[in-house]
């Protein structure tokens, strides 16, 4: 195996290099939930990419004969009350799923590193207005703020990553803050000034490239949150326009057939409760894996 | 300690009204504009630019932006939350009838969460590796995994219609008939405290575990104290204080989930009324509920903060 990595021994730091690599394979898949968690994440992924294939029928199309059928071996999971096909609609909203969760992810994580970079960096005045204002934002409930954003801002798809995002943003300042705080006292930072390096160039080349490790921990267990969140909001209502397929919004169409069709309702919640799980358990892995605290017990 | 009190103050205080004119601005700056949606609702089909001219003299919307968040401010300081477009009420009275119902479900489950959460995250950590630290773990996976809309219609499919053990939604006030109101609370209460307790435990088992590896706890343990002793005076009262930093974090995520809970249990409290009003673009009452809400939130934050550094005083001097 290690012959494969040759060309890297040409360099001093290889050796290291490498162990840290396999102490990272070890750690990440020494536990069952994690490898369970990567794969359902992976199959979700291929499921989300491949829909049209992957679908039996056409998600939206409706076929009121055929409606309220129970599982059988052409519907596999029934349709719903106005006789669409619900696996082909659960494969649909697996994209819906994934592109919230990655979309209101990234608006949270750019948004609140960018704030918790400029916080921890300049320190002083700018640190207490941003911070004060991150606590403010944090003091709201998530749900609840996103909501309100996302019914303000007029519904849709775009407009909820948007409000999902900047409800989750107020975390990533904080522990960036935290980080670059103690990432800025490093010597390498004085070096780069003493270099003659600009504020900018310092922020961007030093101190965010070496402040990621925790921010992948979080973004991991956020691509869960938001998620989540989404599910909630559409099952509130506010996801995206009908006919389009979220799962969340498919618990809440189900909901009223709960008495002689329980799947309806039921089995989009597995799927969001696997999905949510499975990002969970990648972020715990991976923070077993990146913590610097951990090194040398496991 | 009475320098660190006052400075927590004045940082509550400053939050408190960046919340509330983040909640202001960001109502009025978003598109929608409240006097349309009077408008809509009064079924004002021949409106004329001069009616609508005193209409917006009427609400104070012809006045500059900071001129209405003063007055907004200074109604709030009177108890003056302003009237709702859609239940013609003032919000005070609809907030009065609502608040004690989401306080009764919100407290009930956050005074469980913390009991069971700490518990199982202690006994977690002790018993490392463990059966009980496999349940509790898993427990706790799941209980952060599931979305509580959902685990709401399964416990009303499960125990409410198919078993038919529960009533299925409705409240009623513990004063009128205990039992019922009991009844009824056991499922929106199972469901709020259930991520809640998942999140506590996870906490405090982490924290634990970190204590647990002290140089100060092995030096406990060589010296031949009893298992109680180490555990209860040293593991404890270091490995809980973060624990109880997350208080605000725990009530936050309660108040947003029992704005869903509420609705899948048809409960007649703020969560419900926040939710109607949202989407009736009911700006007054959404405004109020949010401010109501981080206010809340950050009065326990302070408080966690002056605990915590009453328990542990080297934040006093940070």
């Amino acid at each position: 195996m290690e012959r494969k990595l040759a060309p890297e021994r040409e360099f001093s730091e290889a050796k290291p290099r490498v162990s840290e690599f396999r102490r990272f394979v070890r750690v990440m898949f020494k536990r069952g939930v994690v490898v369970f968690g990567l794969m359902v994440i992976l199959i979700t992924i291929v499921t989300a990419i491949f829909a049209p294939q992957i679908a039996p029928y056409n998600p939206n199309k409706t076929d009121l004969r055929n409606a309220l059928l129970q599982p059988n071996s052409e519907h596999l999971l029934g349709t719903d009350a106005l006789g669409r096909d619900t696996l082909s609609r659960m494969i649909f909203g697996a994209q819906v799923a994934l592109l919230v969760g990655l979309m209101a992810t990234g608006v949270a994580a750019s948004l609140g590193m960018t704030l918790g970079l400029i916080a921890g960096y300049f320190g002083g005045i700018i640190y207490m207005i941003i911070m004060r204002l991150v606590d403010a934002l944090m003091a709201f409930p998530i749900i609840l703020l996103s909501l309100v954003l996302a019914v303000l801002l007029g519904g849709g798809l775009t407009n909820i990553m948007i409000a999902v995002g900047i409800g989750l943003s107020a975390t990533y300042a904080r522990v960036m803050c935290g980080t670059v705080l103690s990432v800025r006292e490093n010597e390498y930072v004085l070096a780069a000034r003493t270099s003659g390096a600009g504020n900018l160039r310092i922020m961007l080349r030093h101190i965010l490239m070496n402040c990621f490790p925790p921010m992948i921990v979080l973004i991991t267990i956020n691509m869960g949150s938001a998620i989540m969140i989404e599910a909630a909001l559409s099952y509130l209502g506010v996801g995206i326009a009908p006919p389009g397929t979220a799962w969340g919004s498919m618990v809440t169409d189900g909901y009223r057939y709960l008495l002689t069709h329980p799947t309806l309702a039921l089995v989009p919640g597995v799927a969001i409760m696997l999905v949510v799980f499975s990002f969970n358990m990648v972020g715990d892995g991976l923070r077993d894996t990146l913590d610097p605290r951990l090194r040398g017990t496991i | 300690m009475t320098t660190y009190i006052t400075r927590r103050l004045i940082q509550a205080l400053v939050v408190l009204i960046l919340i509330s004119l983040m909640v202001f601005f960001a109502m009025r700056t978003l598109p929608g504009d409240p006097l349309m949606i009077y408008i809509v609702e009064q079924d004002i089909s021949h409106i004329t630019p001069e009616l609508e001219a005193q209409l917006r003299h009427e609400f104070g919307l012809d006045k500059s932006l900071i001129l209405q968040y003063f007055d907004w401010m200074w109604g709030l300081f009177r108890g003056d939350m302003g009237l709702s477009i859609h239940y013609r009420e003032s919000v005070r009275t609809l907030m009065a009838e609502r608040i004690p119902v989401t306080l009764h479900l919100g407290l009930l489950s956050f005074i469980i969460s913390s009991v069971l959460g700490i518990t199982a995250g202690m006994v977690a950590a002790l018993r490392r590796g463990g059966a009980l630290d496999n349940i509790v773990t898993s427990f706790s996976n799941f209980g952060i995994s599931v979305p509580h809309f959902w685990l709401g219609i399964l416990m009303i499919y499960a125990l409410g219609l198919y078993l038919g053990w529960l009533p299925i939604q409705g409240y009623t006030s513990p004063f009128d008939d205990f039992w019922m109101s009991t009844k009824q609370l056991i499922m929106p209460v199972f469901v709020l405290a259930t991520w809640a307790m998942a999140f506590v435990s996870r906490q405090a088992r982490s924290s634990l575990l970190e204590v647990v590896r002290q140089d100060y706890v092995r030096t406990a343990w060589s010296k031949g104290l009893r298992e109680r002793t180490v555990v209860l005076r040293h593991v404890l009262k270091n490995g809980l204080i973060p624990v109880v930093t997350v208080m605000g974090v725990q009530l936050s995520h309660i108040i947003g989930g029992s704005v869903i809970i509420e609705n899948v249990f048809n409960i007649p409290g703020v969560g419900r009324l926040m939710v109607a009003s949202v989407f009736g673009q009911d700006f007054q009452v959404v405004q109020t509920g949010i401010l109501i809400a981080g206010v809340a939130v950050v009065v326990v934050n302070f408080f966690v903060d002056i605990s915590y550094g009453w328990l542990d005083p080297r934040i006093r001097y940070h």
